[in-house]
């Protein structure tokens, strides 16, 4: 199961040229600035708008193919779009907006509206006018529309976009339900770091109309090249690991991770589940020839060995990103240490300055430290990899 | 002055009168309804369709607004009379006319209400938001299936105060209806002919006052009517 989307069109003075595969199980995310072409690939997939050239297929079947000349319409493709705005019929209420699809794609199953509804917490809901839903009501109600036609692949169009944090926060868990049950490719388009590392396995990084890379999210995210693309500020590792232990005392866990671990605060879950917490670059400080002795007069609690692998500097302003490939050897003041094989990037954002007094450069071994309350570990539980 | 009062409030209404009244509201209603479709297909083409002759297209619908009423009648006296293209072939294969009958006065007023109709429908169409329909493609819903299950239902308050102006309007219509099917009584004498009849006549002066209360109270009802149908419709869709 794989969506194949390959779309070039000429605008004036814009190009889009791009080439991705999405597979099933698990998210896509389709990251890029407001502009970069995020919804007229959407528009191009879902048959909404005819590109200059486009060679489309879903599980093997042509959608578009600019060479056999194939346009199928959009209703006729079995692709779920659930837009940025819920877009519910206003006339209808959110029983008939949740069945619309469904009566007309075949799907008579009586049990799926209640499942779905139940999915997303809707049922409360069905004798309403979509006139009286909030936003992110709203939005749910959308998702179960788009769910009940048993699309062969779900397009996300940001659909948290036009939602203010705490409705992001009531819908995100709803979305990672639907991508951990559904196997079928989700394409997720965003210009959120955050929603991508809630939510996405794979990444595809739009820069004008272009990809720009491509691959998995946590290798995306430590890729300095594309650090201005991913932004600057809530730039950071991304990193999979497992629940090492807790200390339910001093309300710490601590995940290990290839190369590595750290203690973060309190995470739900046993020992060996799957995690993934977020480090940003500007949280991360880098030492060199860090002794015991001074490192157990540190506040922070996880310290992590590696090399510099990567260096990116922007001469116009302070700081430089260093790319640090830590594998292994972890003292995390804890008496375990180095208990992973492998190796985990993070990325550290340090002045120029400082990297010149310490002699940061690539092959050069540093620790670097983390504090606990910068890890950003409310994301999701990684499923495993088939 | 009581005397007049006593006639001209009295005894609603007398034959004559049920008679031009009955027939105008008949006239009407069929005129306004056998052009509804043509008006919503034409509503829906210009609100979302772009084609080449478009422009030709709106200026031929609008010209009913534009063209002096009795210039409507000579034309469809030219084509749909006796001797007309459309109604000399109409006589001859189904032996129908529609000079000197009601069935004129009604092509008449779907003729001059069409503009009324399909300016309203087109802006009730144009205030329907084409994400929606995306929307329901991408749900497998095809054109027809949106026509009818989303463009049809949100455009129906539109739809509905077009249709009762256009049946207003067409209650008053005068010039193109004496030019095309003449002043029969009980065929072709809508409530203007009548007031007009009446006028003609010596001493016919309260019988045309008593018409014409009857024209603006009819009238009044008629937009009344179609404000409150609109939004009884807009609530009744959660508009």
């Amino acid at each position: 199961m794989t969506l194949h989307v390959e779309t070039r069109h000429t605008w004036p003075g814009f190009n889009l040229d791009v080439q991705f595969t999405v597979a099933a199980g698990g998210v896509t995310a389709l990251f890029g600035a407001s502009g970069a072409g995020k919804s007229s690939i959407l528009k191009s997939i879902s048959g909404l708008l005819k590109t200059d050239r486009a060679e489309i297929t879903l599980n093997g079947t042509t959608l578009t193919s600019t060479d056999q000349r194939v346009m199928l319409p959009a209703h006729r493709r079995g692709i779920g779009l659930m837009f940025q705005d819920s877009r519910l019929f206003p006339h209808m209420t959110v029983r008939s907006n949740l069945v619309y699809g469904a009566k007309r794609v075949g799907n008579t199953d009586a049990n799926s509206l209640t499942n779905i509804s139940g999915l997303l917490g809707i049922e409360g809901l069905l004798d309403r006018k979509p006139s009286g839903l909030s936003g992110g009501e709203a939005q749910r109600v959308a998702l179960g529309r788009t769910l009940l036609t048993k699309p062969q692949a779900l397009l996300l169009d940001e659909p948290l976009a036009s939602l203010d944090q705490a409705r992001k926060d009531e819908i995100l868990p709803y979305l990672q339900r639907v991508a951990s049950e559904a196997d079928i490719p989700i394409l997720y388009v965003s210009h959120s770091i955050e929603e991508v590392a809630r939510l996405a396995d794979h990444m595809v990084v739009l820069n004008k109309g272009k990809v720009a890379g491509d691959g998995p999210v946590t290798d995306v995210l430590s890729r300095l090249d594309l650090f201005p693309l991913t932004g600057r500020f809530e730039a950071g590792a991304l990193i999979q690991g497992e629940i090492a232990e807790h200390d339910s005392a001093a309300h710490l866990s601590a995940v290990s991770f290839p190369g590595g671990r750290l203690w973060v605060a309190a995470i739900d879950g046993p020992v060996g589940s799957p995690v993934r917490v977020r480090v940003r670059a500007r949280d991360v400080m880098l030492a060199t020839n860090l002794s015991a002795d001074q490192a157990d007069h540190l506040s922070a609690n996880s310290r992590l060995d590696g090399v510099v692998s990567g260096l990116r500097a922007d001469h116009s302003g302070p700081f430089v990103e260093v790319q640090v490939t830590c594998s292994g050897g972890s003292s995390d003041g804890s008496s375990g240490g180095g208990d992973a094989l492998g190796s985990t990037r993070v990325l550290a954002r340090i002045t120029h300055r400082s990297a010149q007094r310490l002699g940061i450069a690539v092959g050069k071994p540093v620790t670097a430290i983390l504090k606990s309350a910068t890890v950003e570990r409310r994301l999701k539980g990684l499923t495993p990899k088939s | 002055m009581t005397e007049m009062f006593s006639i001209l409030f009295s005894n609603w209404p007398n034959a004559a009168e049920w008679e031009a009244l009955s027939l105008s509201l008949r006239v009407s209603a069929i005129g306004v309804g056998s052009a509804l479709p043509l008006a919503v297909m034409t509503g829906y083409g210009l609100a979302r369709w772009q084609f080449p002759g478009k422009a030709l297209v709106e200026a031929l619908v609008h010209l009913p607004l534009i063209l002096p009423p009795v210039v409507i009648g000579y034309l469809l006296l030219v084509i749909f009379g006796a001797k007309g293209v459309v109604g000399a072939w109409l006589l001859e294969a189904f032996n129908f006319r529609f000079i000197f009958s009601w069935t004129g006065a009604a092509l008449t007023i779907a003729v001059l209400s069409f503009p009324f109709q399909v300016r309203a429908i087109r802006l009730a169409v144009e205030a329907i938001d084409p994400k929606l329909e995306e929307a329901a493609s991408l749900l497998g819903a095809g054109p027809v299936d949106r026509f009818f299950s989303l463009i049809l239902p949100l455009a129906l308050p539109g739809i509905i105060a077009g249709a009762v102006t256009a049946f207003s309007a067409g209650l008053g219509e005068f010039g193109a209806i004496i030019t095309f099917v003449s002043n029969i009584p009980g065929e072709t004498r809508t409530l203007p002919l009548a007031i007009y009849s009446a006028l003609q006549s010596p001493g016919g002066e309260i019988a045309a006052a008593r018409l014409a209360l009857l024209s603006i109270g009819l009238a009044l009802a008629g937009l009344i009517a179609a404000e409150a149908l609109a939004r009884r419709t807009r609530t009744r869709l959660g508009l």
